[in-house]
C-alpha cells in the first residue's frame, strides 16, 4: 500500500466519512483513494474550489459534528491557515494532512521538511497550536491517521499528520488492524440544530471584549499545557552509551537509523532520538538523553528548522548541530556519516 | 388584552448594537419571522460574517457558527453536506460576499448547495469604517474613495443577482430592499421562498437585501431610506432574477 492510501484506509476506518480538499502534487492519491471509497460506507469526497474553501468546509462539517478531514501540501495548507486558526478558536477536531514539498514559494514536489516551522509554531495567527505527528513508515501512517482522529477528539484541537513525497508514494506491507475500534465520542457541542440539544450551540472565535477573549486564551493555554505534558512522543535508538546523538523525523529518521548503524561499525558511539510527535516536540525524552551525549546533530530537509526545539531541550547541556538538505534534495546517509564523522574526530565528542 | 404583535422567539431579547436607521435589525426580524412560519427554528443552522452583522450569531437564538471573512458559503457547505436535513443559511454583507468571499458563493451557487444566502447589500464597508466595497455606485464617496468611485481606478460596482442568474446551480435568485413598508413585505415573501427552495431541496438561493448605512453614508435615517430609493434602487434593480418553474 502507498503512505497516501494508507491515510485514506487509516481514516475510513477511523470512523471519517467527510474529506474535502483541492488537488496538488503529492497528495493526489490520497484524493483518489477517497474519492473512492468514502462513497462506499456511505461518506463524501467534495472537491473545494480552493484550499481557502476546503478547511472552512472542513470547520462546517466538524462544527456540525461529523469526522472530517482535508489534505494537502505545502502552498495549499499556507491557504489553509486562516481556516486553522479559526478551527483552533473554535476547538473543534479534524484532521489536516501536509504531504510537504520543496519551497518557499511555488517551490517543487520534492520531499521536503520545510514546513516544520509552519506546522509546530501555529502557522496561523493568533495564540494556538495545532498536534502535529510525523509518521516514518507506511504503517505508521496508517496506525497514526487512527490516532489522530482520536487525539483531535480527545483535545477538540486540529491535528496534523506530517509527512513528504517520500512518505507519501513509498509501498509498504500494511496490516489494516482493528476495523472500527474506534469509540466516536459524543458532541454535545455541535452546532447541528437544536432538535439534538437543549439550547443554542455556538461555534465561534470571535470575543470582541478583551477579557472574554483572554478567557478563552486562557483555556486553550491549559489544554496545550496538558498536551505537552501527555502527548510527547518519541523512538530512541542505541541512545544508552551514545555520544553522538542525532535527531530526525519523518524520512531523515529512516536514513539516520542506517547512519547510526554505520556509524557503530566505525566504533563511534551514536544513537538516534526520532521525534513521533512534532507538537508536542518530546522535549522530556531530549532532555533526559543528555546524559553521556557530547554533541546533538539534527538532520532535517531544511535549513535548520527543529535544531531550535533541540536547543532548547539540550539547555545548553551540549553544543547542538544541524545538517540539512533542501529544495527537495534528501541527505544520503554517506554525507550524514560523514557529517558524524567530523564531529566525532574533530574534538567536539571528546 | 389579545397581544397581536411580539418579538419573534427566535430573535433574542436583547437591544441590536447597529446604528440608528439600519436596516441590519429589519432583515434579521424577516429571516426570524420566516424560520417561524416555516416552523424551522430546530432544524436551522444560520452562519455570521465578518462585519457589522457578525454578532448575528448572538442574535439568533438557533444554533450558529461564526466563520472567517467571506468563507460563510464553504462552511455552510461542510454543514449541509453532513446534515442534509437541517435548514443552512449565511447571513453576509457585500465586502464579506462579493469581494473577499467571491470564490466562495459563487461556487457554492454552481455546485447547487441546499444552502440559503441572505446577501445585504449597502454599498460600503460598516464596521471597518466606511470604505469602498465592490457595490460602491459610481461616484460615491466614502473613506476609501474621497473624490468619488471612479471606473478608471475602482471599476464598476458588482451585480451579484444578475452575475449568478446563468449558473445552472443557481435555482432562486432575488433583489429585495428594507428602506419602507412596501419593500418590506416583499423582501420578507422572497426570503421566504428562498428557504422554501432548500427545504424542496431545488439547490441554492440567494436574496439580496439592498439595506442602508446611515452613519457611514454621512446621511440621517430619513436621507438614508431616499438616497437607497434614488441611488440603489436604480442601478440595482428588485425584483426575482430566478425562480423554479412551476413551484411557486
Amino acid at each position: 500500500m502507498k503512505g497516501n492510501e494508507a491515510i485514506g484506509e487509516g481514516a475510513v476506518r477511523a470512523g471519517c466519512r467527510y474529506f474535502f480538499g483541492y488537488p496538488i502534487t503529492p497528495q493526489s492519491e490520497l484524493t483518489h483513494y477517497l474519492a473512492r471509497r468514502l462513497p462506499e460506507v456511505g461518506g463524501l469526497y467534495l472537491q473545494a474550489e480552493s484550499e481557502v474553501a476546503s478547511i472552512n468546509m472542513v470547520y462546517g462539517a466538524a462544527g456540525a459534528g461529523a469526522r472530517v478531514m482535508t489534505s494537502s501540501s505545502g502552498p495549499g495548507i499556507s491557504l489553509m491557515q486562516e481556516g486553522l486558526s479559526v478551527i483552533a478558536g473554535a476547538e473543534l477536531p479534524c484532521v489536516i494532512v501536509n504531504m510537504m514539498r520543496g519551497g518557499p514559494g511555488l517551490g517543487n514536489i520534492a520531499p521536503s521538511q520545510a514546513d516544520y516551522f509552519q506546522a509546530t509554531k501555529g502557522g496561523g495567527h493568533g495564540d494556538y497550536h495545532l498536534i502535529v505527528l510525523a509518521p516514518n513508515s507506511v504503517q505508521e501512517i496508517f496506525d497514526m491517521t487512527g490516532k489522530a482522529f482520536d487525539l483531535a477528539d480527545c483535545y477538540r484541537n486540529p491535528v496534523m499528520v506530517m509527512a513528504d513525497g517520500i512518505m507519501a508514494q513509498m509501498m509498504e506491507p500494511v496490516e489494516l488492524k482493528d476495523e472500527d475500534r474506534f469509540e466516536i465520542p459524543p458532541r454535545p457541542w455541535a452546532a447541528s440544530g437544536m432538535l439534538d440539544h437543549p439550547g443554542k450551540n455556538l461555534i465561534n472565535s470571535c470575543y470582541v471584549v478583551p477579557e472574554e477573549m483572554e478567557e478563552v486564551n486562557i483555556k486553550l493555554k491549559e489544554k496545550y499545557t496538558k498536551i505537552i505534558r501527555e502527548e510527547q512522543e518519541c523512538e530512541g535508538y542505541l541512545l544508552e552509551d551514545a555520544e553522538i546523538v542525532l535527531v530526525a523525523f519523518g524520512t531523515a529518521s529512516r536514513i539516520c537509523r542506517a547512519v547510526v548503524e554505520k556509524a557503530r561499525l566505525l566504533g563511534i558511539p551514536a544513537g538516534l532520538i526520532r521525534p513521533i510527535t512534532l507538537w508536542p516536540f518530546p522535549a522530556d525524552f531530549v532532555a533526559g538523553n543528555t546524559g553521556n551525549a557530547k554533541c546533538f546533530l539534527t538532520v532535517e530537509m531544511n535549513m535548520g528548522q527543529m535544531v531550535e526545539d533541540v536547543k532548547l531541550a539540550v539547555n545548553g547541556k551540549a553544543p547542538v548541530f544541524h545538517y540539512g538538505r533542501m529544495g527537495g534534495m534528501v541527505p544520503v546517509a554517506k554525507d550524514i556519516l560523514q557529517e558524524v564523522q567530523k564531529l566525532y574526530n574533530g574534538g567536539v565528542v571528546k | 388584552m389579545k397581544k397581536v404583535f411580539t418579538r419573534p422567539q427566535v430573535l433574542k431579547d436583547m437591544p441590536f448594537h447597529y446604528c440608528p436607521g439600519c436596516t441590519h435589525g429589519v432583515a434579521h426580524r424577516l429571516i426570524a419571522e420566516v424560520i417561524e412560519e416555516l416552523d424551522i427554528r430546530d432544524t436551522a443552522i444560520g452562519i455570521a460574517p465578518v462585519g457589522c452583522s457578525v454578532f448575528a450569531m448572538d442574535y439568533f437564538e438557533i444554533d450558529m457558527f461564526q466563520a472567517a471573512h467571506g468563507r460563510a458559503p464553504a462552511v455552510a457547505t461542510g454543514i449541509k453536506r453532513v446534515l442534509p436535513d437541517r435548514v443552512v443559511f449565511t447571513y453576509q454583507g457585500d465586502g464579506d460576499l462579493a469581494a473577499i468571499g467571491t470564490g466562495e458563493f459563487v461556487h457554492a451557487a454552481t455546485r447547487g448547495e441546499h444552502v440559503t444566502v441572505i446577501f445585504i447589500n449597502n454599498a460600503i464597508y460598516g464596521m471597518t469604517g466606511g470604505q469602498m466595497a465592490p457595490t460602491t455606485l459610481m461616484g460615491q464617496i466614502t473613506k476609501t474613495t474621497p473624490f468619488g468611485r471612479d471606473r478608471d481606478v475602482h471599476g464598476f460596482p458588482i451585480r451579484v443577482c444578475e452575475m449568478l442568474a446563468p449558473l445552472e446551480g443557481a435555482a432562486y435568485l432575488a433583489r429585495v430592499a428594507v428602506h419602507t413598508p412596501k419593500s418590506i413585505i416583499q423582501a420578507k415573501k422572497f426570503i421566504k421562498k428562498a428557504f422554501e427552495v432548500q427545504l424542496k431541496g431545488l439547490g441554492f438561493s440567494l436574496v439580496e437585501v439592498l439595506s442602508t448605512c446611515p452613519t457611514n453614508w454621512g446621511l440621517s435615517p430619513l436621507e438614508a431610506v431616499k438616497w437607497l430609493e434614488d441611488q440603489m434602487v436604480p442601478y440595482y434593480p428588485l425584483g426575482e432574477y430566478k425562480s423554479p418553474e412551476g413551484v411557486f
